[in-house]
């Protein structure tokens, strides 16, 4: 996609194949006049606003509109940033807020999202960044212009730096604050195109080592506000017994009783479970416990599902020739290269449903107006103007009357996409005319889980006489994951899954014939987007699988993945990077070593573990992880870090702890104690390392997840000779596998 | 419904509320100081951690009514303008990510080093083990209580 300036404005073409385009009916124009308060005479009296993303205040203050949800990623600050490097501005002077649900000026045009405004897929930096500077640079223009008139001086002959315009010729100076208590916003704003921005080389902002991240401040002293921390006045409390399946419904509730305990008010069975409301959190959850519900599943495509059981079903699928597939990443002849090939190699690979486990257990407040016809929700969401485009079609009004107020998100990774708790909260309002705070038990945000998938993965693999990988076939069989999350792309690909499929491609590896398809699996679970999405498995599959071609070649790991990225510089570089870092030829006597590739929207990585194991017990420990990553332009350097430290954990986590198993289609697992996280005991030193390319930036939220795992199962491998084919890598799993 | 008094961050509190209540919903949702998460309600996350006469506590774990006349303080009251040495170290270390577990890490590492100024890394990882950090921040955390150790 193209972004054209046309008169300051950006304008984009719009393919109907955007993340929610064909729900949401919405257009996604573009401005960054349009918020502009033009041709207006402006005073001190309040902040000038010079387009959608920035206003200035008299006494120098920049505020600067953040178009996405802050879960720890950065871009509370790092998105800012951008727009303050074009402005030239005081970067001790920004302050950031959120902005509200209205992609029509807020979305992100990355190719991925196309004008929606969603936090996802590590794309808000590289989605924003031209647009924000873009807008920086028009208001910094408007200012220059405003003072070269009053001053009577070309505008050429001004400059700027730290929120001042510097006229060097006669000396005088003057603060953006000045400016604006006389300048007005031009009713058309000033035409800005890209080669009016700045030169990496100008930049002092981006790149800075020294600039933390706006939010940290607010972290520590307990001031930053989080959706579970709004209190409305006259609000009541509520907390929701979940369905344990999507489409379940509560048959008999015992509401007498419940309706017994001392601060409950209302019980009401609802679609989506069974709702508490009181006039104190700890009577909605005394009345919680009091529940009993039978459920009616009849209408659950999850009824009876046993995901233990139903792994002969995916194996068999995964064999089946005549299975119905789809197509997700094609190269050359496959049949061709397999059947050509001298040596073939196969294996199968699974990994289990994870949850997302965020610290902050989904939540929302909700307002819904006396008419019913607009509502006021408070929540930390990753994608709001979904929720207001769900919550205005409950309503029976439009998106633009539920207004989302952003807060800070405890933890995303992906589960603050779907709106579910906002809808509960306001369905809630909407009955019993109050605003209402929900929040989930833990036990009950578990049971609400949207999981990563279980998948399992047959590859084929064929070698040519000289071992040189010339046919690749990898299937997945698993549930879709957009059909679930992102009905209208599901619809536009004619059933394939973008979530789930991710990683499936081979696009760094020079193997000449390549077929990855998807075989879908529909078991009713509320699958979902968790950190690295399909990536997370189908790299773990194809990367393992990768150091068992090697194998069969007689060829080093290594060596294979160096002539494989031989044409693509960049992949080989991060490669060549993090052997460097790890020092990765060194033998460690009883301990594993293991390197694996991976790409993730256009954000390159490469990961080696080491690792060493408790032969009796099957327990793997993990010494050092080195991790290399070329994100294109770095914005905020330390941060980049941060996010691989991260990532690096939550992949760790999901290599060698995390899954639940679900029976009768319910999640089987209701705390941190049947569903363990990583501990601080349990990491190991993690060593990070940026490769500087002078390529636009992409993202860094999720890439850190996904080597981690390969890695991993590629130094058990290089240790006991026994390949680990199922995540998790559990102890109890490791040993029968080295029995 | 009975009224309960104790101390918190200094001031004097006197509450009504079911005896059983936790004292973390006391805290937050009576006494607005949202600082203190909810996390897991079980004592297994360690987002609640709030200081007893001094002790870290999980406040999801203890009634209103044991805390009668004894002095709380959460992450508001940890320090008079939030300059505490852990904080501040925090902010140098730059630790939080989504910052929903960090003040409850806080309090967990401000117990530490009121008993143990110069704890080791082995001690320090024993002494955080219980309190999880999902966006991974757990080696910026051991670096924070180190320097603050350092520092302080």
């Amino acid at each position: 996609m193209t972004i054209q300036i046309r008169n300051g404005s950006v304008d984009t073409s719009i393919s109907r194949r955007g993340f929610v385009a064909g729900a949401a009916g919405l257009t996604f124009a573009f401005t960054l006049g349009g918020m502009g308060r033009g041709g207006e005479a402006l005073g001190a009296t309040q902040p000038t606003k010079f387009n959608a993303f920035v206003s200035i205040a008299a006494d120098n203050t920049i505020t600067i509109i953040c178009p996405s949800a802050e879960m720890g990623q950065g871009v509370y600050t790092s998105l800012p940033l951008i727009l303050a490097e074009e402005l030239d501005a005081d970067w001790s002077r920004v302050k950031t807020e959120f902005a509200p649900a209205n992609p029509k000026v807020y979305g992100n045009y990355h190719r991925l999202f196309e004008g929606a405004q969603i936090t996802a897929a590590s794309v808000a930096v590289p989605g924003y960044f031209t647009p924000l500077r873009l807008a920086g640079a028009q208001a910094r223009k408007v200012l220059l212009d405003a003072v070269a008139d009053k001053w009577k001086v070309p505008v050429s002959e001004l400059t700027t730096d730290k929120s001042t315009i510097i006229h060097k010729k006669s000396g005088r100076k003057i603060s953006y604050g000045e400016v604006v208590a006389f300048a007005s916003v031009p009713a058309e704003p000033p035409k800005i195109s890209e080669s009016d921005l700045k030169k990496p080389s100008q930049f002092k902002l981006i790149g800075r080592k020294d600039i933390g991240r706006s939010d940290v401040p607010l972290k520590v002293n307990g001031s930053a506000k989080y959706g579970i921390d709004v209190q409305v006045p006259g609000m009541v409390y509520a907390s929701v017994l979940q369905s344990p399946m999507e489409g379940a419904k509560p048959k008999d509730v015992n509401v007498p009783d419940v309706m017994k305990v001392k601060g409950v008010t209302k019980v009401i069975p609802l679609p989506f479970g069974v709702a508490v409301i009181g006039d104190t959190v700890e009577a909605t959850r005394s009345g919680l416990q009091a529940l009993k519900v039978t459920w009616d599943t009849s209408g659950a495509t999850a009824a009876g599902f046993d995901s233990d059981k139903a792994k002969a079903d995916y194996a068999a699928k995964a064999k089946d020739p005549s299975a119905e597939t789809k197509v997700e990443y094609q190269v050359g002849d496959v049949k061709a290269g397999l059947s050509g090939a001298v040596k073939t190699v196969e294996a199968a690979y699974w990994t289990e449903y994870t949850y997302h486990a965020q610290m902050e257990p989904m939540n929302a407040v909700a307002q819904v107006s006396e008419d019913g016809k607009s509502a006021d929700i408070w929540t930390g969401t990753q994608f709001g103007a979904l929720a207001s485009l769900i919550i205005s079609g409950i309503l029976k009004t439009t998106p633009d009357q539920v207004r989302i107020h952003q807060q800070f998100l405890g933890g995303g990774y992906g589960r603050r996409i779907w709106p579910d708790a906002a809808i509960q909260a306001t369905i809630l309002s909407n009955i019993t005319k109050k605003p209402v705070k929900l929040i989930l038990t833990r036990e009950e945000d578990i049971a609400a889980a949207r999981p990563r998938p279980m998948t399992h993965h047959l590859i084929k693999a064929g070698l040519d006489a000289k071992g040189n990988l010339v046919g690749w076939h990898h299937r997945l069989v698993s549930e879709n994951v957009d059909a679930v999350a992102a009905p209208p792309r599901f619809k536009a690909t004619g059933g394939k899954d973008y979530i789930g499929a991710r990683g499936l491609d081979q696009a760094f590896y020079a193997i000449p014939n390549a077929l990855a398809e998807y075989v879908r699996e529909d078991r009713g679970m509320r699958v979902h987007a968790w950190r690295g999405i399909g990536s997370g498995y189908n790299k773990f599959a194809a990367e393992a699988f990768l150091d068992e071609v090697a194998q069969t070649a007689g060829k080093d790991p290594l060596a294979m993945r160096l002539e494989l990225t031989k044409d693509k510089p960049r992949a080989s570089a991060v490669i060549k990077a993090v052997v460097e870092m790890s020092d990765f030829k060194r033998s460690r006597p009883g301990h594993g070593m293991g390197i694996a590739f991976s790409d993730y929207h256009d954000t390159l990585s490469a990961g080696v573990a080491e690792i060493s194991l408790d032969q009796k017990t099957g327990k793997i420990k993990v010494h050092n992880y080195w991790v290399a990553v070329d994100p294109g332009l770095v914005i905020q350097p330390d941060h980049v870090h941060a996010q691989l430290e991260s990532a690096v954990i939550y992949g760790l986590s999901a290599a060698l702890i995390e899954q639940f198993v679900v029976k009768d289609g319910s999640v089987q697992a209701t705390n941190f104690d049947s569903y363990p996280v990583m501990r601080m005991s349990e990491v190991p030193e993690i060593h990070t390392k940026i490769v500087t390319t002078d390529n636009p930036p992409s993202g860094m939220g999720e890439i850190g997840v996904v080597s981690v795992a390969p890695a991993i199962a590629n130094a058990v491998f290089q240790l006991t000779g026994k390949r680990l084919r199922h995540l998790p890598m559990t102890a109890e799993r490791v040993k029968k596998t080295l029995a | 419904m009975a009224a309960t008094a104790f101390t918190i961050n200094g001031k004097t509190a006197n509450v009504e509320a079911e005896p059983d209540t936790p004292l973390l919903w006391v805290v937050r949702e009576h006494l607005k100081l949202t600082g203190t998460k909810f996390g897991c309600g079980s004592g297994l996350c360690g987002a609640c951690t709030v200081h007893i006469d001094g002790k870290a506590v999980r406040s999801c774990q203890i009634s209103v009514s044991k805390v009668a006349g004894r002095k709380v303080t959460t992450i508001e009251g940890l320090s008079p303008n939030g300059q505490h040495p852990l904080q501040k170290a925090w902010v140098a270390e730059q630790v939080p990510q989504c910052g929903y577990c960090q003040s409850g890490q806080i309090m967990q590492a401000a117990a530490l080093l009121a008993t143990n100024k110069k704890p080791t890394r082995e001690q320090i990882v024993t002494h955080m083990d219980g309190n999880i950090c999902r966006c991974g921040t757990y080696p910026r955390i051991v670096r924070a209580i180190q320097r603050a150790s350092r520092e302080a």
